[in-house]
């Protein structure tokens, strides 16, 4: 029996893996733009390597918090107009394992590529290297809690005239304390506060908060929006 | 007497402040099929949604056999097969990795239907096996999404306008599709204003259980 959830949702995961890199120029968008702001930074505040050390956290961190409320709108968007959600709901399985799944794999192909693209942008940005280990991890552990929060929004605005906008206003507030406790994190470990240690651990616990939460609250936001 | 399969009582459903229907009730056997009929915007397709699970009705029960279906969940859904007025087809996959996919995905262990090539072959797509389905024409996706049908092999079909987009041939050729699930003991939910012929189809009018006709 969990065997088969499990089979389902390795299913799912592959069936989105394969649409979303078929659909490329879509996952593409967030990477590029998370590549563009951070290019466009140093031009804007100049060379000066001490001035850019100072706001490197907050920029990279924001820049890649947009990135992934921008990539927000794919998650379900084009599955809910071909019918394929529709079909999802009637799965033989619990549908927040799905759902799941479904995020997973469109973190793998947004949030994994911009946390392992971030060291060349964080050079750019005259980021010590002593706080890339850092900036990595704290990614790693970020995106995939923002990618989770955001589909409850993305689920609940399926079917809403301007719902992208919606939800990049639904979704900042709740992004607010993981863009905190990440940017922190760098910083702390490029050496401007507290050990890195605290703000990676709290957030583990988002991601943790997130992962028992999220899937079930877009599911249900779903069964709403498909009524 | 033994309880039918699948047994409606009292149902009604509304759609923004209007009451599309109520008090409906509708039972089908093993082996039975029923053409729903109405006119446009009567709510042949609240009714069916509601009759699979998607959407909630506001008063009323569905059980299936002997339970309600709110209480079976997961359990109600791995029994039955919907196809809307989407086709629930990825643009992207091909049509045989369309079909293989939602194999894997929706279909409990030991509870497979029919492979993949075989389905194609049934509704006339072998050689669109391996390309992908956004080049595949509105009759062509059709014809795939009744395919999943196959694949799936769930007791339960409901089916709302299966027969659009197709041509008079596939329309023979694929309504004798529900007779064939119809033998094998299956059950089937229809809606459709196409015209088509099927042995056996029991008729119920919608029209009966709206009480203001606008």
């Amino acid at each position: 029996m969990t065997g088969g959830v499990l089979g389902a949702m390795r299913a799912v995961f592959v069936r989105e893996l394969l649409v979303f890199w078929r659909r490329s120029t879509e996952i593409m968008a967030g990477l590029v733009f998370f590549l563009i702001v951070t290019t466009l930074f140093p031009l804007a505040i100049g060379p000066e390597r001490r001035e850019l050390m100072l706001v490197a956290p907050g920029v990279l961190w924001v820049a890649a918090l947009l990135a992934t409320t921008l990539s927000l709108n794919h998650l379900f968007a084009s599955d809910y107009q071909d019918g394929s959600l529709e079909q999802l709901l009637m799965s033989p399985y619990p549908l927040s394992a799905m759902v799941l799944a479904k995020i997973a794999a469109h973190w793998v192909l947004t949030g994994l590529p911009l946390a392992l693209l971030s060291p060349l942008l964080a050079i750019q940005m005259a980021l010590p290297t002593k706080a890339i280990g850092t900036l990595v991890g704290s990614l790693l552990m970020g995106t995939p809690t923002l990618t989770l929060i955001g589909a409850i929004p993305a689920a609940l605005t399926l079917g809403v005239r301007g719902g992208g906008v919606l939800v990049s206003l639904l979704v900042l507030p709740l992004y607010t304390p993981v863009l905190i406790f990440g940017a922190e994190a760098v910083a702390a470990s490029a050496g401007q506060g507290f050990a890195s240690v605290a703000h990676l651990s709290l957030l583990g616990a988002f991601l943790a908060l997130a992962l028992s939460f999220a899937p079930w609250a877009s599911s249900a936001a779903l069964r709403v929006s498909l009524d | 007497m033994s309880d039918p399969l699948f047994a409606v009582h009292g149902l009604s459903c509304v759609r923004g402040d209007r009451t599309l229907f109520a008090g409906l009730s509708l039972t089908v056997d093993a082996g039975e099929a029923v053409h729903v009929r109405g006119p446009n915007g009567l709510g042949k397709t609240t009714l069916l949604r509601a009759l699979c699970g998607l959407s909630r009705p506001i008063r009323g029960e569905i059980r299936w056999r002997g339970e309600r279906i709110s209480d079976l969940a997961e359990d109600f859904t791995a029994e039955v097969a919907y196809v809307g007025h989407l086709n629930g087809i990825q643009g992207e996959l091909t049509a045989a990795e369309n079909l293989r996919l939602a194999s894997r995905v929706f279909t409990r262990a030991g509870h497979a239907g029919q492979g993949e090539d075989e389905a194609l072959a049934r509704v006339g797509l072998r050689a669109q096996a391996d390309r992908p389905a956004r080049h595949l024409s509105q009759g062509q996706k059709r014809r795939l999404a009744l395919a999943r049908l196959l694949v799936l092999r769930r007791p339960l079909w409901v089916l709302d306008e299966p027969f659009t987009a197709l041509d008079v041939a596939s329309v023979t050729s694929l309504s004798s599709l529900i007779g064939e699930h119809m033998a094998t003991g299956g059950l089937a939910l229809v809606v459709s204003h196409q015209a088509f012929d099927l042995p056996g189809i029991r008729d119920f009018e919608l029209a009966r259980y709206c009480r203001t006709r606008r």
